[in-house]
């Protein structure tokens, strides 16, 4: 029961779909008293694109690059997540020079994505130098990406059945120069996060989750490793050339936002081991095994450590030339569900480090479109027709005509 | 004639405009140097106040309007009316009165509390949080500031800024027993001003722009002009006390001196919106009652104990 002074105080306040804390659109009711969080309400949707059905509509071929742009941080994991399904149906040998490139690729997404997440995690704790300075340090990795593949985020380097550019002994030289200064500066960052006072006092204690609930509640990636969850899909279930790389799982238990800070940090450390290993190591050989236009009916299941967690693709194959079915479970999805955890009893300030704690990528995780009826708890799922009518009369209802205005913008159009 | 040429234009309302848009550009200019970027050329703090200048003013269907337009303009006068009593480059303020150390100090918490009341009666969320926010921190700050700001009075034995000034010209060294408070009021200034690691009121990541979140055209034009002459009116009240060099000498050096002076405090303020993450509210309240407090207590000690000894 509430007490009704106490009830007085409470209100609720949204954070997104539009809020400077947020890179992307998602909705965050917060119910508040004070500045302490009582109840947290997540909201997804605003960014489906219906990629999976759209694959269904498109050869296995071009299915690759539709599922490189689900996210622009892990580009490379989507890809390399779908190819390796597509490649176990077909039952293709790819060859190892063509793993160790999509390795070395991988690898450097991940330098990328957790440069990238330091520097926001920065922004979201009012630290914006440390944003500016990880931003600035990870141009390096970006322009490495870019002399490898062409591109800096979308990199298209992966086929069905290898890769589609093979790398020199030049490029080699580049990425050891390169990964030499990010070392440097990684090691910096490593001391900044962890001396720091203001740092570790916005960090420690804050978005606890334990172990327990952790597993519970099915965290991937950083966010489980920093509860003490010691898994990582590149020692359990080695794809590409992991099996033959050489590097430690990074594990904490702090359990809190600092913890899912160091982890980042000595990962980049483990990367830039493995990035000289692949260098070093890389055997020679063809890039590519030519891939069938129709791919046997079969179907595979397949996981790829993206920068944040377990990346999982399901490919389902009828024998044709385009898939029967492409399911996608980004690592946010699994992780999405720990926050509402994380931010009980916390304070407002605290609310957009704690998201971005688990480095959230919701392009990556949104899947349909939900309504939910004002009117009661019942809810629905809407088609597109339906949706379409049920937006029109809403703006209709509210003495906006969007039919008319649509009519007014064809003439003018026409003018 | 000459009162409202002073008051008007030198070293009143445009000087201080045009001070105050330096500083918000040295302060700019700097943490974009110090974060390694370019940063804005010196035109940019005029430009955005033009540009501002021209926009519309929105004011929120549910804010009380009259409330709401009011506020920058109250944040702004009170601000410029407290150069008045405050020595810049000469031992002697324009005015002064026995006493005036309390009315400037009083004049800075006026825009706070303007903030608070735009803020609340923006009746925005995020605003109202904001507003609520500041008038918590200003709790925190106020009295180590007034500690700090005391000291060096109570060592002077006068609460006319013109009379405290004019007494450490006369003792120089004497300004080097008043480190610590200069620390302190330093660092309550920076949650005056709200800046980082103090700038929790409005907090990007958090409530968008906290009391300042329906403000926009001239409102806010002038909100912003407000704290930008906040900043020079605080840094001068700081100089005035803590660093009394340059006031005897002639006029056109003093000036330069002050400028010095002035742009001094906006570096050490610079410098620490740069090295530190913004703390949470509660965290800020907890620093200023636990470290800030008792250093303010402890330059008192001080002064009181000097005081005993040296001016015997």
């Amino acid at each position: 029961m509430h007490d009704s002074h106490e009830h007085e105080h409470e209100f609720k306040i949204p954070l997104g779909p539009q809020h400077p804390a947020l890179k992307e659109p998602e909705s965050f009711s917060i119910a508040l008293k004070g500045e302490k969080i009582l109840g947290v309400d997540i909201r997804l949707g605003y960014n489906h694109r219906g990629i999976e059905k759209a694959c269904e509509e498109r050869t296995f071929l071009q299915d690759v690059y539709l599922l490189e742009r689900i996210c622009g941080i892990c580009s490379h994991s989507h890809s390399t997540a779908y190819v390796q399904a597509v490649e176990e149906i077909a039952g293709l040998a790819v060859p190892p020079r063509a793993l160790y490139i999509r390795t070395l690729i991988g690898e450097l997404e991940r330098v990328h994505s957790h440069f990238l997440w330091l520097g926001v995690a920065g922004h979201e704790i009012g630290f914006d130098t440390l944003l500016m300075y990880t931003w600035r340090d990870r141009e390096i990795v970006m322009d490495l990406l870019a002399q490898l593949t062409g591109n800096r985020v979308n990199y298209g380097i992966n086929t069905i059945g290898g890769v589609r550019r093979d790398i020199t002994p030049e490029h080699g030289k580049d990425i050891l120069a390169g990964v030499a200064t990010l070392e440097e500066r990684t090691k910096y960052y490593i001391r900044i996060a962890t001396e720091e006072t203001t740092i570790i006092k916005r960090l420690s204690g804050v978005g606890i989750i334990s172990k327990e609930d952790a597993l519970r509640l099915g965290a991937v990636g950083p966010t489980a490793r920093a509860s003490g969850v010691d898994r990582d899909i590149r020692r359990e279930d080695p794809y590409a050339a992991y099996a033959e790389m050489d590097f430690d799982v990074i594990t904490d238990d702090h359990c809190d936002v600092y913890g899912r800070t160091v982890v980042r940090l000595k990962e980049l450390m483990e990367s830039f081991k493995i990035i000289r290993q692949i260098v070093a190591k890389i055997p020679d050989g063809p890039i590519a095994v030519r891939a069938p236009r129709k791919i046997p009916a079969g179907e595979a299941f397949s996981r790829y450590e993206a920068p944040r967690g377990e990346d999982v693709h399901y490919v389902k194959s009828n024998g044709g030339e385009k898939p029967e079915r492409v399911k996608v479970r980004a690592p946010t999805l699994a992780n999405i569900q720990t926050v509402k955890h994380m931010l009980r009893d916390r304070f407002l300030a605290d609310m957009p480090i704690v998201i971005a704690a688990i480095d959230p990528c919701f392009s990556c995780t949104d899947r349909m479109v939900g309504i939910r009826r004002l009117d009661g708890e019942k809810k629905e799922i809407l088609g597109w027709e339906s949706l379409r009518s049920f937006s029109l009369g809403w703006h209709r209802a509210r003495g906006f005509d969007v039919t008319v205005a649509e009519k007014k913008l064809h003439q003018l159009m026409e003018h | 004639m000459n009162a409202l040429f002073l008051i008007l234009i030198f070293p009143g309302f445009l000087f201080l405009a045009l001070f105050g848009l330096f500083a918000e550009f040295i302060d700019r200019k700097l943490y974009a140097r110090m974060q390694n970027r370019q940063g804005p050329p010196w035109f940019q703090p005029l430009a955005d106040f033009i540009k501002l200048l021209g926009k519309e003013d929105i004011v929120p269907d549910e804010a009380n309007a009259r409330m709401f337009r009011l506020m920058p303009l109250f944040a702004l006068t009170a601000v410029v009316s407290s150069i008045i009593y405050i020595p810049l480059w000469k031992t002697g303020a324009l005015y002064s009165f026995s006493g005036d150390l309390v009315v400037v100090l009083y004049l800075l918490t006026l825009p706070t509390l303007a903030f608070f009341i735009g803020g609340w009666y923006s009746t925005s969320l995020y605003a109202r949080i904001g507003s609520v926010r500041s008038l918590t921190q200003m709790f925190a700050y106020e009295v180590p500031l007034f500690m700090g700001l005391f000291s060096p009075a109570l060592l002077a034995d006068s609460w006319t800024l013109s009379d405290i000034s004019r007494f450490y010209i006369d003792h120089p060294t004497y300004c080097f027993f008043n480190l610590i408070g200069f620390g302190v009021a330093l660092v309550a200034l920076l949650g005056k001003l709200e800046k980082a690691p103090f700038d929790i009121p409005e907090a990007e990541t958090e409530i968008v722009a906290g009391t300042f979140t329906e403000y926009s055209g001239r409102l806010y034009a002038f909100f912003r002009l407000a704290i930008d002459i906040e900043m020079i009116v605080g840094a001068s009240l700081l100089a005035a006390v803590f660093l009394p060099f340059g006031l005897k000498d002639e006029a056109a050096i003093g000036f330069l001196i002050y400028i010095l002076k002035v742009v001094l405090v906006v570096f050490l303020l610079t410098l620490a919106r740069t090295i530190f993450a913004r703390l949470r509210i509660d965290q800020m309240v907890k620093f200023c009652w636990k470290y800030l407090v008792p250093l303010a207590l402890l330059q008192l000690l001080i002064v009181l104990f000097l005081k005993g000894v040296l001016l015997q």
